[in-house]
């Protein structure tokens, strides 16, 4: 595991050496890794550094590594959705989150491993083979952003770019002990992003703690004119990096502590909440009631998207290619051999859900029912300054425990697809343990008002030490 | 109820070759999830519009001002199959 785990120590590090120096030690750690986070490392990222060294470390992130999820477009860097589909892709232009990090001085590390085109709740999906936990290397890291989560949580890069379709940025930082947040739909632009289910995601940064989200906001979030549903806001999420929550009224949603949550989970999480009540905020409970209904809204609209976006994937123009004497032939060929199972089954039943005679049944149907979660958010959110819950019900499964029930997956989400329906910002952070596994605690906020719930678990972290504790190691 | 042979053609109008044995085990998988899609009959949504975006924006728009494109070879880079600057695919018809 590498000794610094925080962007203010690297930058001591760097002071005190070079950002050559730090980026070596960490190419040596992932070099040792029993997690299968990485998929490539970047072969350049040693000369990026030793440029950053001579030209005087200048911008906000002066060669300070980071780590990437697969489905972000790198320039020059293998990009392919964890998918057989797309391997040997190379992108010819960066996302605008990667022009941004390039132009603040960061250090790509490389790519990191996730279930295949972020379709799943524990990188087991993935053509790379799974991600393991560092905190148990029988168990799942969560996902999809499973490779981004563990990579930082096992010292392998200090922080992380991952995406958040239903909970892929928040999953896989509770089950591996670390924060994650997923923001506001619009902040950050989706340009380069590879898109599954596009009126959804959001790209989000993971960390070991509070400080470098916020620093990392402040470099990717803002307007991009590529991404139509960019939003023109300007903020500066570094502000919020106050320990004071007196006075903040929490909201604390029945619906989420539902059957089969487990004791350990719903204690810490319980705990945490008294601990901001030590802090001076005061809590009540809140009713959402369409939350029972947000899963199946959130699959059948996720799965109708990707039907579409994925149709991209034909063999015509990049990876994959099937013989066929014919387009039809050899698309239909390519997607059956490129795509994995639960590519092809989300795939299906979004085609099918979208079709003649199912279009109002289903998709019609789940967009009314969004419109409802999003009136319990509005409703909630109207009394309250944040909504606090468990990130997940239960702390991390094993390996092989769920991949072949794609519906037993399917409910893990249950308690983080409803802000994504909402589009509402939502903060993972560490609250304590179940057994020896790591469990995270949701903090949600109203739309662009990620600097509320960034002080909130700022403020917590201050006065805990959850975040600081680290996976036995395994490097 | 998803018959195999509708799963079939869901994988012809998806454009994703399915074999008869396959379209078997689609259709018990997919059986299940539509049954729990069908818990969203019990929601009552008269009068409640569709929400198909969370985002407060209305056609965007932007100056139409010529800008470069990609380069060709950049664009070309990705696949082996091309000729005089274009993909080669196979005939549509």
């Amino acid at each position: 595991m590498a000794a610094w785990t925080n962007i203010s120590d690297i930058k001591q590090k760097i002071a005190d050496s070079s950002a050559e120096e730090v980026t070596a030690a960490y190419i040596e750690t992932i070099g040792k890794s029993k997690i299968n986070g990485f998929t490539t490392v970047w072969e350049e990222a040693i000369n990026v550094a030793r440029e950053i060294d001579s030209n005087g470390h200048e911008g906000p992130l002066a060669g300070i590594p980071i780590a990437i999820k697969e489905n972000i477009s790198t320039k020059g860097l293998s990009t392919t959705c964890s998918s057989k589909i797309l391997q040997g892709y190379v992108p010819p232009y960066d996302a605008h989150v990667i022009e941004r990090l390039k132009e603040a001085g960061a250090v790509i590390l490389g790519k990191t491993n996730m279930d295949e085109f972020a379709m799943g709740t524990s990188t087991e999906s993935s053509c790379y083979g799974p991600t393991f936990n560092p905190w148990d290397l029988e168990r799942v890291p969560g996902g999809s952003s499973g490779g981004s989560a563990a990579v930082v949580a096992a010292g392998e890069a200090p922080i992380s770019l991952g995406s958040d379709t239903g909970g892929s940025v928040r999953c896989p930082a509770a089950f591996c002990g670390v924060v994650g947040l997923k923001p506001t739909y619009g902040c950050i632009s989706r340009y380069g992003l590879i898109s599954y289910a596009n009126s959804l995601e959001q790209i989000g940064p993971l960390a070991t703690n509070v400080a470098d989200i916020a620093t990392i906001m402040d470099v990717v979030a803002g307007y991009d004119s590529r991404d139509s549903t960019s939003i023109n806001r300007e903020n500066t999420y570094s502000d919020a990096l106050k320990d004071d929550v007196k006075g903040m009224k929490i909201g604390v949603p029945d619906e989420y502590f539902g059957e089969g949550i487990d004791k350990d989970v719903e204690k810490s999480v319980w705990d945490a909440i008294g601990k901001f009540e030590d802090m001076g905020a005061t809590y009540e409970k809140v009713s959402m009631p369409h939350t029972k209904y947000a899963l199946a809204s959130y699959y059948i609209i996720a799965m109708s998207e990707a039907s579409s976006n994925l149709a991209r994937f034909d063999g015509t123009r990049y990876g994959l290619r099937a013989d066929g004497e014919n387009w039809h032939v050899m698309a239909s060929k390519t997607r059956a051999e490129g795509f994995g199972t639960e590519v092809k089954r989300r795939i299906l039943l979004g085609t099918y859900a979208l079709s003649a005679g199912y279009h109002d049944k289903y998709y019609l149907k789940a967009l009314k029912v969004r419109t409802l979660v999003k009136q319990d958010f509005d409703k909630a959110l109207a009394n309250v300054d944040v909504l606090m819950a468990p990130t997940m019900p239960a702390p991390a499964f094993k390996i092989g425990e769920k991949i072949e029930d794609p519906l037993s997956l399917y409910l893990s989400d249950v308690n983080t697809v409803p802000m994504n329906l909402a589009g509402v910002p939502s903060i993972s952070v560490p609250c304590g343990f179940a057994g020896d596994m790591p469990v995270g605690l949701q903090i949600i906020g109203k739309q662009f008002d990620e600097n509320t719930i960034i002080k909130a678990a700022y403020s917590f972290e201050q006065n805990t030490d959850h975040h600081s504790r680290r996976p036995p190691e395994v490097a | 109820m998803i018959t195999k042979e509708e799963v079939e053609h869901v994988g012809w109008l998806a454009r994703i070759e399915i074999d008869e044995k396959e379209s078997d085990a689609y259709a018990q998988k997919l059986n299940s999830v539509l049954d729990y899609f069908g818990q969203l009959d019990e929601v009552d949504t008269e009068n409640v519009p569709p929400t198909y975006h969370v985002a407060d924006i209305m056609n965007v728009f932007r100056e139409d001002i010529v800008k470069p494109s990609m380069p060709q070879d950049d664009v070309l880079a990705n696949t082996e199959n091309k000729q005089e600057g274009n993909f080669k695919a196979p005939r549509i018809m």
